[in-house]
């Protein structure tokens, strides 16, 4: 294991974060105190509870994973797009570095950037919701585990795309629309049954209503269920990215 | 050092850049390997670095396959880039110490001191990529290949677009670099820059290596030599005595040009002198020069 490598990535992209610090972390905080205003604050006063929960508390699970599973995906895809783009990825090819190695340096960055900022947006959350975390343990498995396999679904995206504007494409037109459909803001109990159904054909809702279930012991589906989704996802990105690594699309000709 | 084995490399629109190529490259030694635009020089390199893949055929450095044995290979290899690529928003010191880290050593900062002030760039270290010159760049790009204290130092056109005093630095340090046991590589159109730096050349074309040569003897043997021979007083032909040397008359009949081969032993020379003498063409001047390799190069690829 080349674990200088890993760390000389790891330590690369950290240091852009620390040069982007407003667009990395402030960013993502300001959006999410803006919710709570729009959503906590004005929406919040009319619907009082969500399943024996106040509103305002019932909406952070879903702040939180969305927020993990954007900043996941943007940094793991910008982290592996932009040395293809600059063209410093010749680097990292000629390397004594294995793909498995690359892959921990860009996801593991990635990763540990997500959950950061879900961190700092539950900190956030404390200042303007009371709220108890019941499964804390839990809640930590539930956000590594989609951290983990929403980076290396952005570092797919980075590998994939031409162009800067395909980064935005997938998380812009398939996850926030998805994240917001999750049930971010509502429980799934409270559409009509015919939409209850097709609810349960988006993914996030599995992932929103298991880290619910961390925070507040009441979810949509059950955690099992949950995390066999979870779960599911992270085989299918790992299977998807050992293929990518075979053939080497994107990285080489 | 290198031994490179029937290696081709087709690219997926089915463009073959490489054909067949055999080549040993010697420890120690400088070798330049010029072509022109598109003759597969940076495809080579690239391949050999791990950079892109080879369709068929096997490369082994230092006696290790570099597929098989991808992390011995690629920790004795150090590689300057042809383009000027470099992350913009990071500083001297920080790309550099990258390197070396993704080439798996540990920090070392007193060697980085030590590359960064051998190549004029320890005053820069604290300054971003994107302030620096071109020239600045370049060295920026050898120091992150000198790093990890490489083996093998592949050169893909070091010196293009840079100033004729940065050019000659870099030869020095080439040289030193050598003299330290470091194998190089160079790519260049300079063919100055091969003529003074290598040991041996080699000309691809097409991608396919026409030759390698150790570069004196390339010069001898297939660099012809001129000898010219300035006339007092012009002559309106060439007299018909002189007629079996194969003679030019140039600069309005005042400048005699016999070629002849630097190596063939038999040339005519005095024998066109004691004709001179005969006919009583008085002469001026004698000035004999050997064709430069680029001169070679273009009669090579035409």
């Amino acid at each position: 294991m080349n674990v200088y490598a890993v760390l000389a990535i790891f330590k690369f992209e950290m240091s852009r974060m620390k040069r982007t610090i407003g667009q990395s972390v402030a960013s993502p905080v300001i959006s999410t105190v803006l919710y709570f205003v729009v959503f906590g604050s004005a929406i919040g006063s009319r619907i009082t509870e969500v399943d024996g929960i106040s509103y305002g508390a019932f909406i952070v699970p879903g702040l939180v994973m969305m927020s993990v599973l954007n900043q996941s995906i943007a940094n793991a895809s910008f982290g592996i797009y932009f040395p293809r783009f600059t063209g410093t990825i010749y680097e990292v090819l000629s390397a004594p570095i294995s793909y498995i190695e690359i892959l921990l340096g860009y996801v593991g960055a990635a990763t540990f950037k997500a959950l950061f900022l879900a961190t700092l947006i539950i900190i956030t959350a404390h200042f303007f919701v009371p709220m108890d975390i019941q499964h804390p343990y839990i809640m930590v498995l539930f956000l590594i585990l989609t951290a983990i396999t929403f980076s290396l679904f952005g570092f797919l995206i980075g590998i994939w795309a031409d162009g800067f504007e395909q980064l935005q494409v997938i998380p812009l037109l398939i996850i926030t629309p998805l994240a917001f459909l999750g049930g971010s803001f509502y429980s799934i109990k409270m559409l009509p049954p015919l939409w209850q159904k097709v609810s349960m054909l988006n993914p996030v809702v599995y992932l929103i209503s298991g880290l619910r279930w961390s925070f507040y012991g009441k979810s949509d589906v059950s955690l099992e269920v949950s995390l066999w989704v979870i779960f599911t996802f992270l085989v299918v990105g790992i299977l998807i990215i050992k293929y990518v690594f075979k053939k080497g699309y994107g990285f080489k000709q | 050092m290198i031994k490179i084995s029937n290696l081709n490399k087709v690219y997926a629109g089915g463009f073959q850049a490489l054909k067949d190529i055999n080549l040993n490259i010697k420890k120690g030694e400088i070798f330049a390997l010029l072509g022109p635009n598109g003759a597969g020089k940076t495809t080579l390199i690239s391949v050999i670095c791990g950079i892109n893949n080879a369709t068929d055929g096997e490369i082994l450095i230092n006696g290790f396959n570099i597929i098989k044995d991808y992390r011995k290979t690629r920790s004795l290899i150090g590689l300057v880039p042809q383009e000027l690529t470099t992350d913009a928003f990071e500083t001297v010191w920080d790309t550099v110490n990258f390197t070396r880290g993704l080439f798996g050593l540990s920090p070392n900062h007193a060697y980085i001191e030590k590359i960064l002030k051998s190549l004029s760039l320890w005053d820069k270290k604290n300054n971003k990529l994107m302030t620096l010159s071109g020239g600045m760049k370049r060295r920026v790009l050898i120091a992150k290949a000198l790093s990890h204290e490489p083996r093998v130092l592949f050169l893909d056109e070091p010196t293009a677009g840079v100033d004729v005093e940065l050019r000659k630095d870099m030869w020095s340090m080439v040289r030193k670099l050598q003299e330290s046991g470091v194998t190089i590589i160079l790519t260049t159109h300079y063919i100055e820059e091969a003529e003074e730096m290598a040991d041996r050349i080699g000309v691809i074309n097409n991608g396919e290596i026409i030759l390698v040569e150790n570069k004196d003897l390339l010069m001898q043997k297939l660099g012809s030599k001129n000898m010219s021979i300035d006339l007092r007083a012009s002559l309106e032909n060439i007299p018909m005595e002189l007629n079996k040397f194969d003679l030019k008359l140039v600069l309005e009949g005042t400048r005699l040009i016999y070629t002849y081969n630097s190596k063939n032993e038999e040339n005519k020379i005095s024998e066109i002198f004691d004709v001179l003498n005969i006919l009583k063409i008085p002469f001026a001047d004698i000035n004999t020069n050997q064709s430069s390799l680029e001169e070679i190069f273009v009669s090579l690829v035409k």
